[in-house]
């Protein structure tokens, strides 16, 4: 016993004694950035937060998400505070008009000077004041060419294939899922109209049975075991699924496809604004970005980056479609806050529908009911059991 | 003689700042509005749509208890009736999954039902076709069983090491057989663990939501990953506040229909 | 029927080991998909080791559970104490309070937790509220209830008379309080920490609802890596940290077995002594 309570105030000392020592001089800074989105030093590749705090002093406590969705709801969840956000482009817009983000002060980002024209001045932050551009891409199929028909390929259909039922990945995130939907039946990725929003989420729902799983990044883990042989996804992560697996292919469909900017955004509420503007600023660094992309396999937005990058990835024809190909690609603009509830409520509908057998609501109502008549059974008995034995004792007194 | 009683108010105070407060939070969220902020019955309505969700939690909840309770019950027996070293042993083995995240042992399962997975490549490799044994209920149910049997077996064990021996003998001298002393005396008198082991594997099994995500398919939806996605991807807290009232309330019945039909109030803990 | 009983019994703790030997054979598997073997190798420890991440979090975990069951032992000790020598109609309140957490879904108590704290947070003005204290209470919380269940017990099988004899052999009520009522009680104060720090060290459910970005704890993370690629440094980390608690439980019924053996002896010991008075007398 003694030597129990010992070990433990061991432990709780020991412990105690420890956190003091993890602050480091720079101070630290908080970043939520997407799963899977920076080179982390695997592969003998840059680790991007190290040479940051190796130049800088300042830690970085670095965070995931795995959708804009999920990240907006940790903001405006509150009790947390992070002082780099990395969303895409529609959320960017949303979380402005929202006066969520704080304005940049670009005398800290010299190098926002590298970035290319055509990724400034975009819909989503027309006066560039809230956000500096991190990578951009597109959205395509993956597909297994080892179960996959070549014949089938081409448009958005394969996911509606029943040849592949099982096999098929989707996005676990409305917007994108929708944006499928919303393709699929040439609709404008914009649509804020009640009966386009339904109608694709009547697409979403048809497809319900023949989809595997609702995943976002467990698609890499799926798509390379092959446990799944169809997923749309985010063009940069398949160059890293390809490298894994290479039978692994990529098309953009013909209806069209998303085309997306992600950048970094301060937050309010940070508590770290310069050295969330001096992380911002390393990112920019040409060949900063140009390592950490050749990486990521998601197409950078400094053409001078390009310089450091295996030139492979930068004549990639998926990283870096032709002007013709992009030509058919579709921004997200941020939806106003009823479409985005409406949205958000048949999403939730696409999720939950079905899988509920018949005979489960029987089997229930069948085991309430055998329980009821169990529990008046037994009170009939019990009280029978009280009358014969008072009865009895009538008797017996009487005697 | 000390003031004891004066000791348990610091525990009231926490208990009721950290347990009964909230739920009056939950409480406050679930009648309000998610945009305006003002009362509504919005949410409550709502939920009528999930009510095939919840049914089928419960059901798959229910069904992994009864298999946690016939799987558990004659392990507990045993270990109960083991020599003293044997059972510390048997024990131990029990309860040590306890102690490693049940992420990683529901992963570790992924990996053995995939399609790709070790088991189906061991059936390949026999010259067989590969069997469907994940993303169905079936998947579901096994994943709920292999996390919370030891939940079940643990209180079961320790309520028959209570059993009196000599109540055991006095049935047999009365002319009970095995089968009758099982159900006249052993198994009533192993009520308390019975419900505690119900209690502690029902109530986790109905609000999971990470062994339907890996096991279950497309369609096994339960109803803590809609109150997860409502917290953590879909910022709606007032709906998700609702369905977890509505959860609680229904967890709430269903302990208070098994302490009344087996007729036991008391409890017994591990 | 007691073979068929062992048989199943052995069936059973296989099918709980069968997953965890997967993750251990894993950890040493050269590929990262745990269906192909493609080789034996060390490399994920390796990279575990170099990993600044999981450790971290690794410890992160340890401190909360220590910290959270030794504060809920005092306070939970403290409680069933009081409650004991309650009106029963008092402490049958105090026990549906404590049956609150205990019937309560994990995730709802979670979900409860976090609407507390965001509402506290905009209460306070504080913007990042979530963090090492929210985990410490929620985990406090969720733990209490484990002690009241298992000390209340005790108690109650403990002779009431005792604490009157100590007095009367002379000890203030303190005394008697810490030399006789605590001693009984001991083995439920420790069961319920165990279980306390067990539960607190593999809470995934609440943690995931109430931790901030500047404490995480590693089933949180845990989660976190499975929604990424699988990387096999996670199954070295389960065996190594199977291991250790392995080899703690190990030592622990040793030591337990060994206590045990020495009472028994000192009570046989006591008992003949006992013995020759009486024939003596």
């Amino acid at each position: 016993m003694k030597r129990l309570c010992s070990l433990l105030l061991c432990a709780v000392l020991l412990v105690a004694s420890l956190p003091v020592s993890a602050s480091a001089d720079g101070g630290s800074i908080n970043v939520y950035n997407w799963g899977q989105y920076i080179s982390d030093g695997s592969d003998g590749y840059i680790d991007v937060n190290k040479a940051f705090t190796e130049e800088t002093g300042i830690t970085v406590n670095y965070m995931t998400f795995d959708s804009n969705e999920s990240m907006y709801t940790k903001l405006k969840t509150g009790g947390s505070t992070y002082d780099v956000i990395i969303p895409s482009d529609y959320m960017i817009a949303k979380l402005i008009s929202e006066g969520m983000l704080e304005k940049l002060d670009f005398s800290n980002i010299p190098n926002y000077r590298y970035i290319d024209k055509a990724y400034r001045d975009q819909a989503y932050d027309p006066k560039n004041e809230y956000s500096v551009p991190y990578t951009w891409g597109t959205v395509g199929v993956i597909y297994n060419s080892k179960y996959v028909d070549e014949k089938d390929i081409g448009s958005w259909d394969l996911l509606w294939n029943p040849k592949y039922s099982g096999k098929i990945l989707m996005f676990d995130n409305p917007r994108d899922a929708f944006a499928i939907g919303e393709l699929k039946l040439g609709y404008s990725l914009n649509t804020e109209d009640r009966d386009d929003l339904r109608n694709a989420s009547y697409e979403l729902i048809q497809q319900k049975p023949l989809v595997q799983a609702y995943v976002m990044d467990q698609i890499f883990d799926k798509m390379e075991r092959e446990e799944a042989w169809i997923a749309p996804y985010y063009a940069g992560d398949y160059l890293l699924m390809a490298e894994e697996n290479p039978d692994l292919k990529f098309y953009f469909p013909e209806e069209g496809f998303n085309l997306f900017i992600d950048a970094c955004c301060i937050p309010k509420g940070c508590q770290n604004k310069e050295g969330a503007e001096a992380y911002i600023n390393f990112l920019c660094r040409p060949e900063i970005s140009g390592e950490n992309l050749d990486y990521l396999g998601y197409s950078t937005p400094i053409s001078k980056a390009k310089d450091f990058m295996d030139p492979d990835i930068s004549a990639s024809e998926i990283a870096y479609p032709t002007e013709e190909m992009l030509a058919n690609g579709q921004s997200f603009l941020n939806l106003s806050v009823e479409a985005n509830h409406e949205m958000d409520a048949l999403w939730l509908q696409v999720k939950t529908q079905g899988g509920v057998d018949a005979y489960a609501v029987w089997s229930m109502v069948a085991l309430v009911v055998l329980l009821i008549a169990y529990l008046i059974f037994r009170k009939i008995r019990r009280k029978r059991r009280i009358a014969a034995r008072c009865a009895r004792w009538k008797t017996e007194s009487r005697d | 003689m000390i003031h004891t009683k004066r000791l348990a108010t610091p525990y009231i105070v926490w208990m009721v700042l950290f347990t009964v407060v909230p739920l009056g939070i939950v409480f406050y969220y679930a009648f309000t509005d998610s945009i305006t902020g003002q009362f509504t019955l919005e949410n409550i309505i709502r939920i009528q749509s999930y009510m095939p969700i919840f049914i089928k939690s419960i059901w798959l909840a229910l069904i992994s208890t009864l298999v946690c309770l016939i799987i558990g019950y004659p392990v507990a027996y045993y270990i109960a009736q083991c020599p003293p070293s044997r059972q510390r042993l048997l024990y131990l083995l029990v309860m040590l999954p306890m102690c490693i995240s049940f992420l990683l042992r529901t992963m570790a399962w992924v990996s053995l039902l995939d399609d790709t997975g070790i088991i189906n490549r061991l059936i390949q490799a026999m010259g067989m076709k590969p069997l469907p044994l994940i993303r169905n209920n079936g998947a579901v149910i096994l994943g709920m069983v292999y996390n919370y049997l030891p939940y079940m077996i643990l209180p079961l064990y320790s309520v028959i090491l209570k059993i009196d021996s000599r109540l055991i003998e006095a049935a047999q001298d009365l002319g009970c057989n095995s089968p009758q002393v099982f159900t006249k005396v052993i198994f009533p008198l192993s009520m308390p663990g019975v419900i505690s082991g119900f209690t502690m594997v029902f109530v986790p099994a109905v609000s999971t939501f990470y062994i339907s995500q890996k096991l279950g398919s497309s369609g096994t939806t339960l109803i803590g990953d809609v109150i997860e996605s409502q917290f953590k991807a879909a910022y709606n807290p007032n709906l998700g506040a609702a369905l977890s009232l509505i959860l609680m309330v229904l967890v709430f019945i269903c302990i208070g229909i098994t302490r009344r039909v087996s007729g036991t109030e008391e409890v017994a803990m591990p | 029927m007691r073979t068929f009983q062992r048989t199943f019994t052995y069936l059973v703790l296989l099918f709980l080991y069968i997953p965890m030997v997967v993750l251990a054979v894993a950890s040493f598997n050269a590929g990262t998909d745990p269906a192909v073997w493609k080789g034996f190798t060390l490399h994920n420890y390796s990279e575990l080791f170099a990993d600044g991440v999981l450790l971290p979090m690794l410890l992160n975990s340890v401190i909360i559970a220590v910290l959270s069951s030794l504060i809920a032992t005092v306070l939970g000790t403290a409680a069933s104490i009081g409650m004991h020598d309650m009106k029963p109609r008092l402490r049958s309140m105090y026990m549906t309070v404590t049956n609150i957490p205990m019937t309560n879904p994990d995730i709802v108590t979670g979900v409860s937790l976090a609407l507390l704290f965001a509402f506290a947070g905009t209460l306070l003005k504080m913007k990042s509220v979530l963090g090492f204290v929210t985990l410490l209470i929620a985990h406090i919380t969720f733990s209490l209830p484990y002690i009241i269940m298992s000390v209340l017990p005790k108690l109650s099988q403990m002779d009431p008379d005792l604490q009157e004899a100590a007095m009367d052999l002379g000890c203030t009520p303190r005394q008697a309080f810490f030399k006789v009522v605590l001693h009984e009680i001991m083995p439920g104060v420790i069961s319920g920490a165990l279980m306390a720090f067990t539960m607190s060290l593999d809470d995934f459910v609440i943690s995931y609802f109430v931790y901030g970005p500047k404490f995480v704890t590693l089933p949180v993370e845990i989660y976190n890596y499975t929604k990424k690629p699988l990387q096999p440094k996670i199954y070295a980390l389960f065996t190594l940290l199977f291991m250790v608690i392995l080899l703690v439980m190990i030592v622990m019924t040793m030591l337990e077995a060994r206590d045990e053996k020495q009472q028994t002896q000192r009570r046989i010991a006591f008992r003949g002594g006992r013995n020759r008075k009486e024939v003596r007398g």
